[in-house]
């Protein structure tokens, strides 16, 4: 059974259809990048498999372990192993990351049926990956993201997926914003989590990223389709000759 | 107000609510004559109403139908829930000075461990050489029904130079339903003193009550005083306190009220900065759910030059409740160099939750700086969805950021012990609406 599976999708943000009916089918173990140039509805896919409000889907399906993931709740979805990286990570104030990271961490184990962590274990793991992903110690005292980088909220990102540990990462634009060495730490970060029980859907529309984190399948999405698939060349071809080509097939 | 009507011995009517007790309240005849005139005065007044400029947005009239008469003394079995109630709200190494129904209770106190430096006496103690406590430079109606009504109150004076290093905890305890209890106390601090003052408002297990509290406090030069008032009354009781707050030269005062209960309730406070070079920050944090009905008002006086003062506020208002938070600021013609600053904020949870904001800066100098904001508004959806996102459940995202919003207020607390404190009782408030 695939893990994610999205079947001729449609959706509407306030009355204006974004997505036409998009397919895409994502097993374990695979890295699939979705290129698209702005507009196209990456963003939009990424927030309705996530379960952000706002957004209607007025036609198709999206499972996730054959499960009807429009059924669930956000936080639901979260514990079943949904993850989003967001492409603007928020900043929330006067709730320090470290407290953030724990509250966020136990609540899906509990959704789950499984004990809380024990403070130890907890900071300890915590300790191990924000030192890989180069995070200082003391932005975890901090507010989520308050005064952070660009690149330190992506890494902040990162850092969750490495802790939540999801089956289904959505990375959303992670490269916008971070200049070479920042993206680099941020791409081993994402490749570490690689693993045959785990997918990636790497949305991007430069090719820069996919050098990082090399994808097995690549999509390009024009205006709330996917209007090619292929190999991790695919990448390159578009890199060369750009999205105009798409525009009319779309 | 619909009350019986009795004779005084002067022949002029007094209804029966200060008639039925005139021979229980504590004072000498003195004291007494000037009681039955606060009370005269009172009933000229009437309860406030919203024509009155100050009690606009809470009209004690409409909200409070009746004062309800005096609750009785307590008795064993009162002083036996109480000492619960004490166990149940007690600060960890505070020493705690009990008040049940409005009258001070020695056995649950802890007279002995206050130690040389803090003298007490009760309000009843004190009324009889002294009727000095029952004027206060400013008066309402509410006050005035204090210091006719007022059965007793802690009259503490810490020494100069005192470091005190446990709190200081006054419980009120009410036992009694269906009945009023009014209190009065005085804090007085010696300079250079340094005291953390803590007021708790609880019920064991009585149901709509009043409360009516005055509290005097006065702050020496150089004094490094925090005062943090907690107001849980139960869901339908009523609580109007009055705070007068005078304060010296040099001082670093930290004034805190949070609210989480009772149906209606005032807090109105009179702080007056009367010697040069003070720093006074005052915050405040009201919990607001169902039809609760919360007023903070606030008057900060600068009468000299030199001092700032900080005003930090923040209303979570659930369901139908309503917040209101008055603060002015009054800057005398020779407070020059003041630095004035109040912000206020609303949250609102509910579509029929209301909050009134009436910032006001009075200035007669000409060198200040001084300025507020107010703001109201729902909880961010952009932050919710991070935190369902992340797994957290509708409830749990909100309590998380309504945490991170009152905690604005609420880190001003120095005392890590007491911080907690009160962090545990918004939490516990949280818990209770989801
Ligand atoms: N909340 C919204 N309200 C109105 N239009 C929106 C909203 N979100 C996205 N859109 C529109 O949907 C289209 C796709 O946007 P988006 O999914 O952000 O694209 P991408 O991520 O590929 O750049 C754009 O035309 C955008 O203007
Ligand atoms: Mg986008």
């Amino acid at each position: 059974m695939p893990l994610l599976e999205v079947k001729d999708l449609k959706v509407r943000v306030e009355e204006r259809e974004i997505l036409h009916g998009l397919t895409l089918t994502v097993n374990e173990g695979e890295v699939h990048a979705i290129m698209g140039p702005n507009g196209s509805g990456k963003s939009t896919l990424s927030h309705v498999i996530a379960g952000k409000p706002g957004y209607e889907v007025t036609d198709g399906q999206i499972l996730f372990r054959g499960e009807d993931l429009l059924e669930m709740d956000p936080h639901e979805r979260a514990a079943k192993g949904v993850f989003l990286a967001f492409q603007y990570p928020v900043e929330i104030p006067g709730v320090t990351t470290m407290n953030f990271l724990r509250t966020a961490l136990n609540a899906q184990r509990k959704a789950r049926g499984e004990s809380e962590l024990m403070v130890p274990d907890f900071l300890k793991k915590v300790r191990e990956v924000s030192k890989s992903l180069n995070i200082p110690q003391d932005m975890l005292k901090r507010g989520v993201n308050v005064g952070f980088s660009g690149g330190e909220k992506k890494r902040n990102e990162v850092l969750q997926m490495a802790l939540f540990e999801p089956s289904l990462c959505i990375l959303d634009e992670m490269d916008s914003g971070l200049d070479i060495d920042a993206l680099r730490i941020a791409a081993d970060g994402v490749n570490a989590l690689r693993s045959p029980k785990r997918a990636m859907v790497v949305i991007t529309h430069y090719q820069r990223l996919l050098n990082y984190i090399v994808p097995d399948v690549v999509h390009v999405m024009s205006k709330g389709r996917v209007v090619k698939s292929g190999g991790k060349e695919l990448a390159l071809e578009l890199e060369a000759s750009g999205y105009a080509q798409f525009e009319d097939a779309a | 107000m619909n009350v019986a009507v009795a004779k005084t011995g002067k022949g002029r009517a007094v209804s029966d609510l200060f008639a039925s007790v005139e021979g229980r309240l504590p004072g000498p005849p003195a004291v007494i004559a000037a009681r039955r005139e606060a009370f005269e005065n009172y009933e000229r007044l009437g309860l406030p109403h919203r024509r009155l400029e100050e009690w606009k947005y809470t009209d004690l009239r409409a909200l409070v139908s009746e004062v309800l008469p005096l609750a009785a003394s307590p008795d064993a079995a009162a002083l036996k829930r109480a000492a619960d109630a004490v166990k149940a709200h007690a600060i960890a190494g505070a020493r705690k000075l009990v008040l049940v129904d409005g009258v001070f209770a020695a056995d649950l106190s802890d007279v002995k461990a206050l130690g040389s430096e803090t003298s007490l006496k009760t309000l009843r103690e004190t009324l009889e050489t002294d009727a000095g406590l029952l004027n206060t430079a400013l008066t309402d109606a509410v006050i005035a029904l204090n210091a006719a009504m007022a059965t007793d109150g802690v009259v503490l004076s810490i020494a100069d130079g005192a470091q005190l290093s446990a709190p200081i905890q006054i419980i009120h305890i009410a036992t009694a339903a269906s009945a009023s209890s009014f209190t009065r106390s005085q804090v007085a601090i010696g300079k250079g003193a340094r005291a953390t003052i803590v007021e708790s408002f609880v019920a064991a297990g009585s149901k709509a009550y009043q409360v009516n509290d005055a509290v005097l406090v006065k702050v020496g030069d150089d004094a490094d005083v925090a005062h943090i008032r907690l107001m849980d009354d139960a869901p339908d009781a009523v609580n109007v306190t009055s705070q007068f707050v005078t304060v010296g030269a040099n001082v670093k005062l930290n004034f805190f009220n949070m609210t989480s209960g009772a149906a209606v309730s005032r807090l109105q406070g009179f702080i007056t900065l009367a010697g040069e070079g003070s720093e006074l920050s005052v915050n405040g944090v009201n919990l607001l759910k169902q039809t609760e009905h919360g007023d903070t008002t606030l008057v900060v006086d600068h009468a000299v030059p030199n001092c700032v003062s900080r005003e930090t506020f923040r209303a979570v208002i659930d369901d139908r409740a309503h917040s209101v938070f008055q603060g002015r600021i009054i800057v005398r013609p020779d407070a020059q160099k003041t630095d004035g600053k109040m912000m206020t904020r609303a949250l609102l949870l509910s579509d029929e939750a209301e909050a009134d904001n009436k910032p006001e800066l009075e200035i007669f100098a000409d060198d200040v700086s001084c300025g507020h904001g107010a703001t109201a508004g729902a909880l961010d959806d952009s932050l919710l969805f991070y935190l369902k996102a992340r797994g957290l459940p509708e409830k749990q995202a909100q309590a998380l950021l309504i945490q991170a919003f009152v905690g604005e207020a609420i880190e001003q607390i120095a005392d890590d012990g007491l911080r907690e404190h009160v962090i545990g009782i918004a939490e516990r408030w949280l818990e209770r609406r989801s």
